[in-house]
């Protein structure tokens, strides 16, 4: 039976859209920049090798909680052993990586991206979308899409450590402190990225001030609030820069331990 | 300076139509729900058009213009190429009964499902009061001039009529929000009804309510997302239910 825009009563229109601009454009876009970071991201997260370089980690790697981690990768310890699957080791950025995957699987900028972009639910605005039926975010598996917020409170854990990374970056090769390289303000770049990015994200607003019903009662979370709904209105702008970030950093990481490149001191 | 412009303007009703060629003249300045009174007075006497302020503020002049939901009264004419056709066509999120003119009582009797404000019992009329900062909240909503176009271009009934049943819309979430920000309203599962009853958990975020809003209601980020959060506060995080039951925390939940 005919439904959505074919409906019985609507206006009998044959096309799913009449729309006459490049709406496919964004789409598209949007598919090619996400599925080259997957691409990339998977390659790297299960390739094991060229991940640190005193004092350099790569954000795919930090923290190494494995003990088949390079020798001083390691900013938590090694509480985790080495596990193999088909002979394989499992690499140890597959441990971590879940945290920030479902941070932002879950965020509600990507799932705007990608609900548009791969599900085609729907393509673009006003744009019909092929599926027969729909029930949103009620039923599982979407329902875990309420999770995100467990998902922004491990995130900014994982900023604190991305931070930290960048601070022992101010270190030479020998761990002498004092010094400053690229690396370090790559490193620099991506902590300041991923802050943004989470403390543009709308958990947080909601956390600072949004689940408030009287902002004239608490003066103080009000004015964090407006500060955070300041970002909170460049939060597209700041998913897409952190992941890119995260992306050239670790590339960054990567050319320079596997010696493709050197990491330039400034002092 | 006058120009010609070719449109297609959808006519028919609910059982059957399609869209018709048509060149009219349109002058500088002129905005579509001009042409469309040119095209009513010298060619098409029978057209059907709802239409009323002319300002953008009754939002009354509702349809799809290229395909996009827009209001006729604020499209200038001036945005489209020389040799562009526009399309003219009603919302095709709703029954259609004639012309450009659609059937939008759904939305009526959305709004009358919405529990309406709910004052202290300890207050009479008249003496209720506000801060600023409260109020400017939720004013952002208030703008809304219920043109529906937010309603027309959602996905989950635009291309899922049998959803209708179950989900009450951008427009009536801006509603529950309002009187779920509002620090005087004393009806306490707002967040439970928008979830349970007004299908919020339908929504995902696709942002097109937002991206037509002619008011520049920021539907999806002010009222949507932080009325997710609050259905979180209260249906998926034990650390927060657990809290306002010991904390017995009021205003918040």
């Amino acid at each position: 039976m005919a439904t959505g825009v074919f409906s019985s009563g609507r206006a009998k229109i044959s096309e799913r859209t009449l729309r006459t601009d490049r709406w496919w454009l964004q789409p598209a876009f949007t598919v090619l920049v996400l599925f080259s970071f997957i691409v990339y991201a998977t390659f790297r997260a299960f390739e094991n090798a060229h991940y640190f370089v005193e004092p350099l980690i790569s954000p795919f790697y930090s923290p190494c909680l494995s003990t088949g981690c390079v020798t001083g990768s390691s900013l938590l310890g090694q509480p985790l052993g080495v596990y193999h699957i088909f002979g394989m080791m499992i690499s140890p950025s597959l441990f971590i990586l879940i945290f920030p995957l479902g941070f932002r699987l879950t965020c509600y900028y990507y799932r705007k991206a990608y609900y548009r972009s791969f599900w085609f639910s729907p393509p673009a605005c006003a744009v019909a979308e092929p599926h027969s039926k729909y029930t949103g975010e009620t039923r599982a598996p979407l329902i875990m899409q309420n999770a995100h917020r467990w998902f922004f409170y491990a995130g900014c854990v994982f900023n604190v450590i991305l931070t930290v990374d960048a601070i022992l970056a101010f270190r030479n090769e020998h761990n002498q402190w004092g010094h400053m390289s690229v690396g370090t303000l790559v490193l620099l770049a991506n902590a300041t990225f991923l802050w943004l990015y989470s403390a543009s994200c709308h958990t947080c607003r909601h956390t600072i001030g949004g689940r408030l019903r009287n902002f004239s009662a608490h003066p103080i979370r009000y004015k964090l609030w407006t500060y955070v709904s300041i970002l909170n209105h460049k939060h597209q702008n700041f998913a897409w820069v952190s992941l890119f970030g995260v992306a050239l950093a670790d590339l960054y990481v990567r050319q320079v331990s596997a010696g493709s490149i050197t990491n330039l001191y400034f002092f | 300076m006058a120009r010609k412009l070719n449109l297609r303007i959808w006519r028919g009703n609910s059982v059957d139509g399609g869209l018709q060629n048509i060149t009219v003249d349109a002058n500088e300045g002129e905005v579509v729900l001009d042409v469309i009174h040119r095209v009513q007075a010298e060619q098409m006497n029978d057209l059907a058009v709802r239409w009323n302020c002319k300002a953008g503020k009754c939002g009354s002049c509702s349809m799809e213009i290229n395909g996009k939901p827009r209001l006729a009264c604020m499209t200038q004419v001036a945005s489209f190429e020389e040799d562009e056709t526009i399309t003219l066509t009603p919302l095709r999120a709703f029954p259609v009964i004639k012309d450009l003119v659609t059937d939008v009582s759904f939305n009526y009797k959305k709004a009358m499902e919405i529990p309406a404000y709910e004052a202290p019992a300890n207050l009479k009329p008249g003496e209720a009061r506000m801060q600023q900062v409260d109020v400017e909240r939720s004013q952002e909503f208030r703008k809304c001039i219920e043109c529906f176009l937010c309603q027309d271009t959602c996905h989950v009934i635009r291309d899922h009529e049998e959803n209708k049943k179950s989900f009450a819309g951008p427009r009536f979430f801006i509603r529950i929000a309002e009187l779920d920000m509002h620090p005087l309203d004393t009806l306490r599962n707002r967040k439970q009804k928008a979830q349970e009853e007004h299908g919020l958990g339908m929504c995902n975020i696709t942002k097109c309510c937002t991206e037509v809003c002619p008011e520049h209601i920021r539907i999806t980020d002010n009222a949507i997302i932080p009325m997710k959060e609050r259905v979180v506060d209260v249906k998926y995080d034990p650390a927060r239910w657990l809290g306002s039951k010991i904390r017995k925390r009021d205003g918040i939940l």
